[in-house]
């Protein structure tokens, strides 16, 4: 049976070290995870700020955030698209079918779901905890750091869900980056062509093999998160 | 205990995998709009490599309709394209989008349904009288709807035989690539028009026949093109000049009749070149 067969292809294609899944496997951790760390580079201390400073304009970006969790990627994908091409407003970088492309769109799908995880951290932290780490004569940058360190299991939350949504998904990466063989194929799009060409069994396979990168990262992640509990 | 922010670090981090993610668009590549038949049935996996050994140029290949294709030309996001639907060829040709077209290889139009045939497309005269049965029988027909070359195709022959498609009883609509298309129209026990090539692919996969071929009428060419330079700024016309001229040099003809040859026992595409038909190699 088709299912079968791939679920067992993946198994020996991963044992055999096949060279085209492993160039795919290595490319679409390398995407993802640049996305998932710029995501995370902007995404915490924004989501620090909304959950624990009060300024005009706060529920509004949080409604806001929420709201771009539930973005499509194809969405998303167009809009770079249509950014990115030569046509477009940024078409002189030639970013288009690169990359770096997928990466940008990446983080705009992953951001949200970051900065909303990363809020919800902060503000399950006590308040007093801030005024504290204030009194104490920590700046600003050391209270967001150790602040960070209190809410790790929101945070590895928040990586888990940003890293999952976007290694996942594909129809930014098929806008973006175009499925070139070699340079922007990532495990979805590979899916996708494997399908569209009747190899269901490889495809399949693909499904396994991405299935189980994101459990061995989950496992990491909440090995991590759980340690020290 | 001394802790210090890991911003650095981690942009840092974040640079070093976004470099190892390989770098990006080079002087050397062009951006070919291509169509999903000439992708899935892997012949551009034979071409472009070969391309590349040839002349260090780097094609990136996008797979969409002919339509979207064609779009991509008409807005100068794209180098080439390797297209078919005449139709739309033509018009982007008087509008000046398109220049230095070659025909590079044909196949054909099958309509294909379930094998017990319940509107008898197989004896049907002609193509046109192939898509009237399906009307008159209100069988199940599957549309690709997306303004590829096989959809313009599909309404060419609604309109030689004055149907109205959006009226048609059993009309559905994938919206998708003629591989989706294909599974679908096998799964709904539908009728639909393919491109040989696809077809052929995906045969094994299907519960589906070729129920009628052989018309003139859906003879399936593929044009290449390069994007006018003059009408686009940044179009890189040299490069994709030699792509085209590429797709009609005797290496990438011959290895056109050879594609397909071993696998499924039939050639899915015609080189234009008649010489390459009679010894396809490599």
């Amino acid at each position: 049976m088709t299912l079968w067969d791939g679920v067992v292809d993946a198994f020996r294609l991963l044992g055999r070290g096949d060279p085209y899944l492993l160039d795919v496997v290595r490319r679409t951790v390398l995407v993802s995870g640049a996305a998932t760390v710029l995501a995370l580079v902007g995404g915490v201390p924004l989501g620090y700020l909304l959950a624990r400073t009060r300024w005009p304009g706060r529920a509004l970006i949080l409604a806001a955030v929420h709201t771009g969790m539930g973005l499509p990627p194809v969405i998303v994908g167009l809009v770079f698209y249509l950014l990115l091409a030569r046509s477009g407003p940024l078409g002189r970088l030639e970013l288009l079918y690169t990359p770096q492309a997928m990466v940008a769109a990446q983080v705009a799908i992953a951001a949200p779901l970051v900065v909303s995880f990363a809020a919800a951290a902060f503000q399950s932290l006590p308040d007093e905890l801030g005024d504290l780490l204030h009194v104490l004569g920590a700046g600003r940058m050391r209270r967001l750091w150790l602040l960070a360190r209190e809410a790790r299991l929101g945070l590895l939350a928040a990586v888990m869900a940003g890293f999952g949504a976007i290694v996942s998904e594909v129809g930014a990466a098929l806008t973006v980056g175009g499925n070139l063989d070699g340079s922007t194929r990532v495990l979805t799009t590979a899916i996708v062509l494997e399908a569209s060409r009747g190899e269901y069994a490889r495809a399949i396979a693909f499904g396994t093999v991405l299935l189980l990168l994101v459990l061995g990262t989950n496992l990491i992640l909440t090995a991590a998160q759980q340690r020290g509990r | 205990m001394r802790l210090r922010t890991p911003a650095p670090l981690v942009a840092v981090l974040a640079l070093a995998l976004l470099s190892a993610c390989g770098s990006g668009g080079s002087s050397r590549t062009i951006i070919v709009a291509t169509t999903t038949s000439i992708q899935d049935s892997g012949l551009l996996d034979v071409l472009l490599p070969a391309f590349e050994t040839q002349t260090g140029i780097r094609a990136k290949a996008i797979a969409v309709g002919s339509g979207a294709a064609i779009a991509m030309a008409a807005r100068g996001d794209a180098d080439a394209v390797f297209v078919h639907d005449p139709k739309a060829e033509a018009q982007a040709v008087a509008a000046g989008d398109l220049v230095d077209g070659v025909l590079v290889m044909t196949n054909d139009f099958l309509i294909v349904g379930p094998p017990d045939d319940p509107a008898q497309v197989r004896a049907a005269r002609d193509a046109a009288d192939a898509f009237r049965r399906i009307a008159v029988a209100g069988v199940p027909f599957v549309s690709r709807g997306d303004n590829s070359g096989t959809h313009a195709k599909e309404l060419t022959l609604w309109t030689a035989v004055g149907v109205d498609p959006s009226t048609l009883s059993g009309r559905l609509e994938s919206g998708q690539g003629m591989g989706a298309t294909l599974t679908i129209a096998s799964e709904r026990r539908a009728y639909t028009l393919t491109d040989r090539a696809t077809y052929t692919v995906l045969r094994a996969t299907l519960a589906l026949e070729p129920l009628f071929q052989g018309d003139a009428e859906l003879v399936n060419p593929y044009h290449a093109y390069v994007v006018n330079p003059e009408r686009h700024r940044g179009v890189r016309a040299d490069l994709a000049r030699a792509f085209v001229r590429f797709l009609v040099s005797p290496e990438a003809q011959r290895a056109i009749a050879a594609f397909g040859l071993e696998r499924y026992g039939e050639p899915l595409f015609v080189p234009a070149d008649p010489r390459a038909r009679e010894e396809p190699g490599r």
